[in-house]
C-alpha cells in the first residue's frame, strides 16, 4: 500500500539522451581510429617542461640509468610499463599517447613507422649515435636508422641441459627429436617459432611462399607432441634449470642468466640461420618533450652508461664504445660474444606485411591441434 | 518452535554427513586457495632471482622492495582506484539490484540484459573501446579513466551477487516501515539495507578484487605515471617476474591477516538467536 | 518502495536506475556500439581500421579451425562451472552455517589469496605440479605411482587452474544467498520430522537457487574469455577462445576480425544467460 509517484518520463529519457548524444559523437570521431594527438615533433612554442615519460619493459634499465639522466640534465623521469609489442602498438593506434620515449623490437619499429605512430629522429641532437657499431646500425627495419636508435640485441637460440644430453651439435634438429620427448620447449612467439620451423628446413625466417609456409605448418604440427609446451622464453629458463626441460627455445639474455647459475648447461645459436633481434629507442608522434627525449636516447648511447645497462640486462650491448666495459664474467659466456661466421648465419625478423595474419593463423592452428 | 527439540543451530547438516565431514571439505577447499600462496611466500626469501628454483635462504628482497620506489607507487596506485572504484561501484550496482528486483516496469529486459552483457565482454575488447571512446572525447588518460574502467566493469558483478540476495527475500518488512510512516530514505537505511548488507559487503569484496589485480582494461585505459601493480608484474614477463613481487605479496598477506585475526572484535558477529 | 507489481515508473525506481544508467551507457554501451562499427569494418595491414559495411568478418569464424576452439572453450567453461559449483558450494555452507561469529572473517579469508598477482600464483602452480614438485613427490612418497607424471601444462592442469581462479565468483553470491536463509525455517522442517538431508534438498538448496544461478552466471561468462590461465598453467596448447580475440587484437592486428568473434561471443553467451536463467525459474532471480 506504498504511494508511488508518477514523474515525466522525460527525467529519465534525458539521461539516455545524453548517451545518445555522446554515442552520436563517437560515431563522428570513430572514423579516425588511428589519432595520435596532434603534430609531430618539437615544433614551436616555449622550452619543454623538465619531465620525461618513458615507456619500456619492466627491469630494463640498469638502477643507475635513470638517475644519472636526471642528475645530469635535472630532467624528471617517469617510467611506465608495457609488456608486449603489440601491446603497445594497439595502445598507441588506439590513441594513447603521453609518452616520449618507446622501446620496440625491431619489426616493430617498422610497422609503427609504417602507421605513423612514430616520428623521425633528429639525429643533430644525438651525438652519442655514433657510439652504435657497424653491424648494428642500418638493419632492415629503419635502414637509415630515421626512427629508431638500438637499445640492446641479442639472440634466439637454444639452452640445453650440456651434462645430461652432452653437447649438442649447432642445428635446430633437436628440438624436434623423439628422444627428449616431453622436455622441450618453444617460444610462445609466432615469429620465432615458426621461424625456428623455416630456419630448420632452409627457407628464411621472413618467407611469405605459401608453400614454404605449409611446410613450417607440417613441422611444427609434428614436434607438438614433443613439446611441453609454448613457453615464454623467462618461463623455459627456471625449467631447464631444475631438470624439468633439457632443451628450451630462449631469448639470450635468459640464457646467460642461467648460464651464470648453472654450469651444467650450454647455449647455441644453431645452424643454418637463427635469429637476431634488436630493441630500440623511438619518439612516437604526439611526444610532449622531443627534447628531452633526444636527450634520453643520447644519454643511453653513452659508452659508460651503455655499459652498465648490459651487465645488468645480460642482453648484448650495440654500442662499440661500450664493449670494452661490459663485465668479463659476461663475456666469458658461451654465446654471448660470436665469432663472425656465426654472427653471418642470423637474420633479422621483419615485418611480412599481409603474410602476418597467415603466419597467425597457422600459428593458432598448431597450437590448437 | 525452537525450543521444541533441543538440538537447535548446532546440528544443522546433511543427513549422513556428519559435521566433521564439512570441515574436512572445507579445509580442503581452503587449502587448494592457499597451496600456491605457501609457495610464493617460499619463494620470497630465495637467494636469487628465481620464484620457481630454490637456491638458498636469504631477505634481499625484503630490502629490495623497502628501497624499490617504483613498487610503491605502483602498489599505492592500485589501492586507491581499488577502494574509490569499489566504493562507486557498490553503491551504484545495489541501486540497479534493488531497482531491478521489482518486477515488470518497462525496460526491464533491457536493463537485465545490459547488466549480463557488461561481464560478458573480451577484456581487449572493453580496454580498446574505452581507449578510443576516451581519446576521441578528449578525456585525458590517467587514474580517473582507470577508476572509471574499473567502475564499468565490476557494476554487473556486485548487481549480479546483491540480486541473489534480494531474490526470494520477505520484503514485507519494508512495506510495513513505509505504512508506519517511515519515509522511503529512512526504510532504505534502517530496513532494507541491514537485511541486504552481506550481500553488499560480497559484492564489494568481489569488485575490489576484480579491480585489485585486473591488466588488460588498466593497461590500455592508463595515462602516464598511472601504473598499478599488475601492470607492473606483467611487464616482468620479460625478464621474469622478480621475488620482490612475491615479498611484497606476503607483506600484504600478512598484514591482512593480522588485520583480520586482530582486528576479530569487528569482525565477529554476535551469535544470532 | 515496497514491491508493488505493476509497469509503474515511481521516482524512487528511476532514482536508483539512474547511475548505473549513466555510468554503463555511456562507458560500456557506447564502447559497445564502436566494436560492433568495427566488426563490420575492415582492418588495415598494420593495425587500424577502415569503417563500412563488411560482413566477411563474421563468415571469417565460421572455419572450423575457430569453431573448434570456441566448441572448446565452451566445454571447459561448463566443466569449470560445475566443478566450482561442487567445491564453492559445501565451503560457502559451511560458512554460513558452521561458521557462527567467524563467518565475516572466512570470507574474507576466501578472498585474500586472490589480492595476489594470478601471475605469480600461476608460477607457484608450476613449481607444485612440477616434475620434482610437491604434487609428484608427494604421490611417489605415499606409493602411489614410481615415477612423475605430467600433472602442469596439460588440459587437465588449465582446468584446475580455472577452478582455482573462479571458485570465489561462486562462493561469494552463494554466500549471500545461502546468509538471508532463515534458520528457524530448518528447524521447523526438522521438527515436522524431516531427516536432514530431506531438509536441505528441499528447503535450504532451493533457497539458495539464486545464489547457485547467480554464481554459475559469475563462472561461466568470464571463463569463455579467459586467456591467461591457459598460457600459464597450459603451455599454450590449450587454445581458447580469449587466446583467439587477444590474438587478433595484438599479433594479427586484425581489429575487425576481432571485433566479430568478440560479438558473437557476446551474443552466444547471452543467449546460454537467458536460457539458463529461463530455464532455472524466471522468479528465481526476480525479474527476467
Amino acid at each position: 500500500m506504498s504511494r508511488e509517484k508518477r514523474i515525466s518520463r522525460g527525467a529519465f529519457l534525458k539521461a539516455m539522451g545524453a548517451a545518445g548524444v555522446a554515442g552520436s559523437t563517437l560515431s563522428v570521431l570513430a572514423c579516425q581510429p588511428n589519432t595520435s594527438a596532434t603534430g609531430g615533433g618539437g615544433g614551436g612554442g616555449g622550452p619543454e617542461e623538465k619531465k620525461l615519460n618513458l615507456y619500456n619493459w619492466a627491469d630494463y634499465v640498469a638502477k643507475s640509468t635513470i638517475p644519472s639522466f636526471e642528475q645530469k640534465t635535472g630532467i624528471q623521469v617517469t617510467q611506465d610499463f608495457y609488456s608486449s609489442n603489440e601491446d603497445l602498438l594497439a595502445k598507441l593506434q588506439a590513441g594513447g599517447t603521453g609518452y616520449d620515449v618507446i622501446v620496440p623490437s625491431d619489426y616493430m619499429v617498422a610497422i609503427m613507422a609504417k602507421s605513423d605512430v612514430i616520428q623521425k629522429l633528429d639525429k643533430s641532437k644525438i651525438p652519442n649515435a655514433k657510439n652504435v657499431g657497424k653491424e648494428y646500425e642500418g638493419l632492415s627495419y629503419d635502414p637509415n636508422n630515421e626512427y629508431s636508435l638500438p637499445y640492446q640485441w641479442g639472440t634466439t637460440g637454444i639452452l640445453y641441459n650440456k651434462k645430461e644430453i652432452g653437447q649438442l651439435d649447432e642445428s635446430w634438429d633437436p628440438m624436434w627429436d623423439p628422444q627428449f620427448e616431453g622436455k622441450v620447449a618453444m617460444l610462445n612467439d609466432t615469429r620465432e617459432t615458426l621461424g625456428a620451423a623455416l630456419y630448420k628446413l632452409g627457407y628464411s625466417v621472413n618467407a611469405t611462399d605459401q608453400e614454404q609456409l605449409d611446410e613450417a605448418r607440417a613441422e611444427l604440427i609434428e614436434q607438438k607432441p614433443l613439446l611441453s609446451g609454448y613457453f615464454d622464453s623467462t618461463e623455459s629458463r627456471p625449467l631447464v634449470l631444475n631438470g624439468d626441460l633439457l632443451l628450451g627455445h630462449v631469448f639470450s639474455g635468459d640464457a646467460f642468466l642461467a648460464l651464470s647459475e648453472n654450469d651444467d648447461l650450454d647455449y647455441v645459436v644453431p645452424k643454418p640461420a637463427a635469429t637476431r633481434w634488436t630493441d630500440n629507442m623511438c619518439i612516437p608522434n604526439g611526444a610532449q618533450h622531443p627534447e628531452n627525449a633526444h636527450k634520453f636516447i643520447n644519454h643511453i648511447l653513452d659508452a659508460g652508461v651503455g655499459a652498465k645497462l648490459s651487465n645488468y640486462t645480460y642482453y648484448n650491448t650495440p654500442n662499440a664504445a661500450a664493449l670494452p666495459k661490459i663485465d668479463e664474467a659476461l663475456r666469458k659466456l658461451s654465446g654471448y660474444v660470436l665469432p663472425d661466421k656465426v654472427f653471418k648465419r642470423l637474420e633479422v625478423i621483419e615485418d611480412t606485411g599481409e603474410a602476418t595474419r597467415e603466419y597467425e593463423r597457422i600459428f593458432t592452428e598448431v597450437k590448437s591441434s | 518452535m525452537a525450543a521444541a527439540t533441543g538440538k537447535t543451530t548446532g546440528r544443522t547438516g546433511l543427513r549422513g554427513t556428519p559435521d566433521w565431514a564439512l570441515l574436512l571439505g572445507a579445509g580442503f577447499v581452503y587449502l587448494f586457495l592457499y597451496a600456491p600462496i605457501l609457495v610464493l611466500m617460499f619463494f620470497s626469501f630465495n637467494s636469487t632471482r628465481s620464484t620457481q628454483v630454490w637456491t638458498g635462504f636469504s631477505l634481499e628482497w625484503y630490502g629490495e622492495l623497502l628501497r624499490d620506489q617504483s613498487v610503491h607507487d605502483a602498489f599505492r596506485t592500485s589501492l586507491i582506484v581499488g577502494v574509490v572504484a569499489t566504493a562507486i561501484a557498490t553503491v551504484i550496482g545495489t541501486f540497479a539490484a534493488l531497482a531491478l528486483s521489482r518486477h515488470g516496469f518497462r525496460g526491464q529486459t533491457f536493463a537485465d540484459t545490459t547488466i549480463y552483457a557488461a561481464t560478458v565482454m573480451p577484456e581487449i575488447v572493453v580496454g580498446v573501446s574505452l581507449l578510443v571512446f576516451f581519446v576521441a572525447i578528449q578525456f585525458t588518460l590517467g587514474i580517473t579513466t582507470i577508476i572509471i574502467a574499473h567502475v564499468a566493469f565490476t557494476i554487473s558483478f556486485v548487481t549480479i551477487v546483491v540480486r541473489a540476495r534480494l531474490s526470494g527475500m520477505d520484503r514485507s518488512i519494508e512495506e510495513a516501515a513505509q505504512d508506519l510512516g517511515a519515509s522511503p530514505v529512512q526504510t532504505f537505511l534502517r530496513v532494507t539495507l541491514p537485511l541486504i548488507l552481506p550481500g553488499v559487503m560480497a559484492g564489494a569484496l568481489l569488485a575490489f578484487t576484480l579491480s585489485f589485480d585486473d591488466f588488460v582494461i588498466t593497461f590500455f585505459v592508463s595515462g602516464v605515471g598511472s601504473s598499478t601493480l599488475p601492470l607492473k608484474i606483467y611487464s616482468m614477463i620479460k625478464f621474469g617476474v622478480s621475488p620482490v613481487i612475491n615479498a611484497l605479496s606476503t607483506v600484504v598477506l600478512v598484514a591482512t591477516m593480522l588485520l583480520i585475526f586482530g582486528g576479530s572484535r569487528i569482525l565477529v558477529k554476535k551469535e544470532d538467536a | 518502495m515496497g514491491g508493488g507489481k505493476g509497469h509503474g515508473w515511481s521516482l524512487g525506481l528511476a532514482g536508483l536506475l539512474a547511475p548505473v544508467t549513466i555510468w554503463l551507457g555511456l562507458f560500456f554501451l557506447v564502447p559497445l556500439l564502436l566494436i560492433l562499427a568495427y566488426s563490420f569494418g575492415t582492418s588495415g595491414i598494420y593495425g587500424g581500421i577502415t569503417l563500412g559495411f563488411n560482413p566477411g568478418n563474421y563468415l571469417k569464424v565460421f572455419d572450423p579451425l575457430y569453431l573448434e576452439i570456441i566448441g572448446r572453450t565452451f566445454f571447459i567453461a561448463a566443466l569449470n562451472t560445475l566443478l566450482c559449483l561442487a567445491l564453492g558450494y559445501p565451503l560457502a555452507y559451511f560458512i554460513v552455517f558452521k561458521g557462527r561469529r567467524w563467518r565475516n572473517a572466512l570470507v574474507l579469508l576466501v578472498m585474500v589469496p586472490f589480492w595476489t598477482s594470478l601471475l605469480i600464483r600461476a608460477y607457484a602452480w608450476v613449481v607444485i605440479l612440477g616434475g620434482n614438485g610437491i604434487a609428484n613427490r608427494t604421490l611417489q612418497f605415499l606409493g602411489i605411482t614410481d615415477e612423475p607424471l605430467t600433472l602442469i601444462f596439460t588440459p587437465e592442469a588449465v582446468l584446475m587452474g580455472m577452478v582455482y581462479s573462479y571458485l570465489p565468483f561462486m562462493i561469494l553470491p552463494l554466500y549471500a544467498a545461502l546468509e538471508k536463509f532463515d534458520t528457524r525455517l530448518k528447524e521447523a522442517a526438522q521438527d515436522l520430522g524431516a531427516s536432514r538431508w530431506h531438509t536441505f534438498w528441499r528447503v535450504t538448496f532451493p533457497l539458495s537457487l539464486p545464489g547457485v544461478i547467480a554464481g554459475s552466471i559469475l563462472v561461466f561468462i568470464p571463463s569463455a574469455g579467459e586467456f591467461v590461465i591457459p598460457d600459464l598453467l597450459g603451455g599454450s596448447r590449450t587454445v581458447m577462445t580469449g587466446n583467439l580475440i587477444q590474438n587478433q587484437f595484438l599479433q594479427a592486428r586484425d581489429w575487425a576480425f576481432g571485433s566479430a568473434l568478440s560479438v558473437l561471443l557476446a551474443v552466444l553467451l547471452l543467449g546460454a544467460i537467458m536460457f539458463y536463467v529461463r530455464r532455472v525459474g524466471t522468479d528465481k532471480l526476480g525479474g527476467i
